[in-house]
């Protein structure tokens, strides 16, 4: 299908597929994700939205109240692929017997612990299988749903409640895995990282490509969470606007397994400009921690000249 | 005209399947269910059904992709053993709450540990509370008739649960044993089409499943699905007279096997339930009152009718194919042991355990329990434990 020309009017004045009245926290990164990828989907074509177990579900769809517009899922917490696969395979087989004649768009939405951690292999699985859905990733980097517990997500030296900052605990030790990578090494014709930029184009265009791919498709999208990440909520823009200018959430695609740069700053910021702003890296700023400020600016550095390379092979 | 021939369990399952041809079926291989999703595979590669059929990467996607198709509208089975089941455990309860009629072939394995592939109920035995229906056969024939009753009970509109249809490992499943196959037409008549009232891809409706309850819902949620387990009992009768008015062969919650006059009685599930008739031929033979009362059905579990089929009885051994690990013995021992205390029966009972691992039981074995019932009966043993069959010392 030909991808419609961006037209924020347009598609800002789209009816909202994520209805007011769900109990997201202000602020919430997850909600903005969810709301603008289904204002992706064409207006009058129809979806079935699946979502693993996570704060989005438990606010999103509390008996007897959705505020789905569209048909809605939710199984488990770890099984947010295998769930929407079954749907998407029970389209192919009613269609083929004429009991389904409409078409259909099959997205879900999964945080980070369901889908970087419990529901790999799930995700995995479904993507490997070549179901035609959208798997989205609303990366806030923790378990926020249980309090804010480390993920395999979770950036280093992040202070959580599972890897306390304190006298003889830097926050987390570990730094976070790449997730994208691992689901463009299924070679699915479409994976995308992206965040909230400017009028939410990068969201708008990669959700868009993502649903009207053909086969399986991959959108990690960071969304920061003001509860685990302790920011004012306002700040959540700005917050993403400095992940991307510090190289440290670059925004990329991979159509076909070519590698795309889409967004390169002309003067990278120091990662410290990212970090300042999120009460879970305050500990870093205290004096004797510098070292650790530096090797996570290295961490960064690394990543991003590996993605400079993967970009232009 | 139904024909007279020879196959496995499996294979059995597999031509039921495909006189339903249903819509969807994930499936991961585990012995010594792996068969069943061989043959469907095999069958929709020959086109002779043209049922989806997802290879998914573990048993948890198999329930979890079965519970999506079941609630976008498709009938949908899937099939199972030991672990496989056991890594399933946690979205049985989704499937069953959701009120989806999934209906899961399941052959009984052992759970580990150790490891080991034969026969024993400990795996289905384990979900008996995840509010799955669970019928089970003693041999081919049973579990092929089971199957082509399933979606009829899965799928009414008093019930919408999902159903087990249980058959022993190696026993049934592998072992070749004369059987009758009813003709296709007929039988797709008495399948039906499915036609759910609301569905995930309905025309002019949507849907959401899977909600987050709080306690003013969760309860009376809770209590109308033990409410469909309950109409479940009705239906399953219905079911199997419809059954039997087409092909003459019966079915209800349990079959009795020289109960009504016995003085002593086996209650068992399963393929041992042909060896306890070999046993009681012999013993009646001799002039000894031997009976059996096999379970079918175990969920929803016939208590009343079970409890008033063996109230006359002096001593009766409950056998169980799994251990309870509750330092009193099995499921079924304790279930059936509550029932007739309900009824205020005053038979003796003693709760045995047989044939873990795949342990074989001979008509030997139960014709020592018979005598050993009329010992109990007589007050010339006690049991301060309950026994195992066939234990190496």
């Amino acid at each position: 299908m030909e991808a419609k020309k961006f037209d924020f009017r347009e598609i800002q004045g789209r009816e909202d597929r994520l209805a007011p009245g769900h109990r997201m926290c202000a602020g919430c990164g997850g909600t903005i994700a969810v709301r603008n990828v289904l204002k992706a989907l064409h207006p009058g074509d129809k979806a079935v939205v699946g979502n693993a177990t996570g704060c989005l579900e438990v606010s999103s769809f509390m008996y007897p109240f959705t505020t789905y517009e569209d048909s809605y899922i939710h199984n488990a917490f770890e099984n947010a692929g295998a769930t929407l696969s079954g749907v998407e395979t029970a389209y192919h087989a009613l269609r083929k017997r004429g009991k389904v004649k409409e078409e259909y768009k099959f997205i879900t939405f999964g945080g980070d612990g369901g889908t970087y951690d419990i529901g790999l292999q799930s995700l995995s699985g479904a993507m490997e299988r070549g179901h035609d859905l959208v798997y989205v990733c609303y990366d806030n980097g923790a378990y926020m749903n249980t309090g804010v517990q480390r993920s395999s997500a979770t950036p280093m030296y992040a202070d959580t409640t599972t890897t306390p900052s304190g006298s003889e605990s830097d926050g987390k030790p570990q730094s976070r895995k790449d997730l994208a990578e691992i689901i463009a090494a299924h070679h699915i014709p479409y994976v995308a990282q992206t965040t909230f930029i400017g009028n939410m184009k990068d969201l708008y265009v990669k959700s868009e490509k993502a649903i009207y791919t053909p086969g399986p498709a991959f959108l990690n999208i960071m969304a920061p969470c003001p509860r685990g990440w302790k920011y004012d909520a306002p700040d959540i823009i700005e917050i993403c606007k400095l992940g991307v200018e510090t190289c440290y959430w670059p925004l990329f695609e991979v159509v076909d397994g070519k590698w795309i740069l889409n967004y390169k700053p002309k003067n990278k910021l120091p990662l410290e400009d990212f970090l300042r702003k999120q009460g879970r890296f305050k500990h870093l700023f205290k004096p004797g921690n510098e070292a650790l400020l530096e090797a996570f600016q290295k961490e960064t550095d690394r990543r991003w000249e590996e993605l400079l390379k993967r970009c232009e092979a | 005209m139904p024909v007279n021939t020879r196959m496995s369990g499996n294979e059995a399952v597999a031509h039921a399947i495909k006189q339903i041809n249903p819509d969807v079926m994930p499936a991961f291989p585990i012995t010594p269910s792996t068969e069943i999703p061989q043959f469907v595979a095999s069958m929709i590669a020959n086109g002779e059904v043209d049922t989806e059929f997802i290879p998914v990467e573990s048993e948890h996607s198999s329930m979890s992709a079965a519970i999506g198709s079941s609630a976008a509208g498709a009938r949908t089975l899937t099939a199972t053993s030991s672990c496989g089941l056991a890594l399933m455990w946690e979205v049985l309860y989704v499937a069953a709450s959701n009120r989806l009629p999934i209906v899961m072939a399941v052959v009984n394995r052992a759970l580990s540990g150790p490891i080991n592939i034969n026969a024993e109920h400990s795996d289905s035995m384990g979900a008996r509370d995840s509010g799955w229906i669970q019928i089970y056969a003693e041999n081919n024939q049973e579990v092929y008739d089971n199957f082509l009753q399933s979606y009829r009970i899965a799928e009414h509109k008093d019930v919408k649960l999902p159903v087990m249809i249980c058959q022993d490992g190696f026993i049934t499943s592998h072992a070749v044993e004369n059987i009758t196959l009813w003709d296709d037409e007929p039988i797709r008549q008495f399948v039906g089409e499915y036609e759910p009232e609301h569905y995930l891809m309905k025309a002019d409706e949507t849907m959401a499943v899977g909600p987050y309850a709080v306690s003013n819902y969760g309860m009376e949620a809770k209590r109308a699905q033990a409410e469909a387990m309950k109409n479940a009992r009705q239906v399953i009768l219905d079911v199997a007279k419809e059954f039997e008015e087409l092909t003459g062969r019966k079915y209800g919650f349990f079959e009795e096997y020289e109960l009504e006059d016995a003085d002593y009685a086996i209650v068992a599930i399963g393929s041992v339930c042909g060896t306890a008739k070999d046993a009681i031929d012999e013993l009646r033979r001799r002039g000894v009152r031997a009976g059996l009362l096999k379970i079918r059905v175990f969920r929803p579990f016939p208590d009343r009718e079970i409890a008033a089929a063996l109230k006359h009885c002096r001593a009766i051994a409950i056998l169980d194919r799994a251990e309870g690990y509750n330092g009193n013995g099995g499921p079924l021992g304790a279930e059936v042991t509550a029932a007739l205390y309900k009824a205020k029966a005053k038979a003796e009972t003693v709760n045995m355990i047989y044939g873990l691992s795949g342990r074989d039981v001979r008509v030997e074995d139960l014709i020592k329990v018979y005598g050993n019932l009329e010992k109990l009966a007589s007050g010339k043993i006690k049991y301060d434990d309950y026994p195992y069959i066939g234990l190496r010392k």
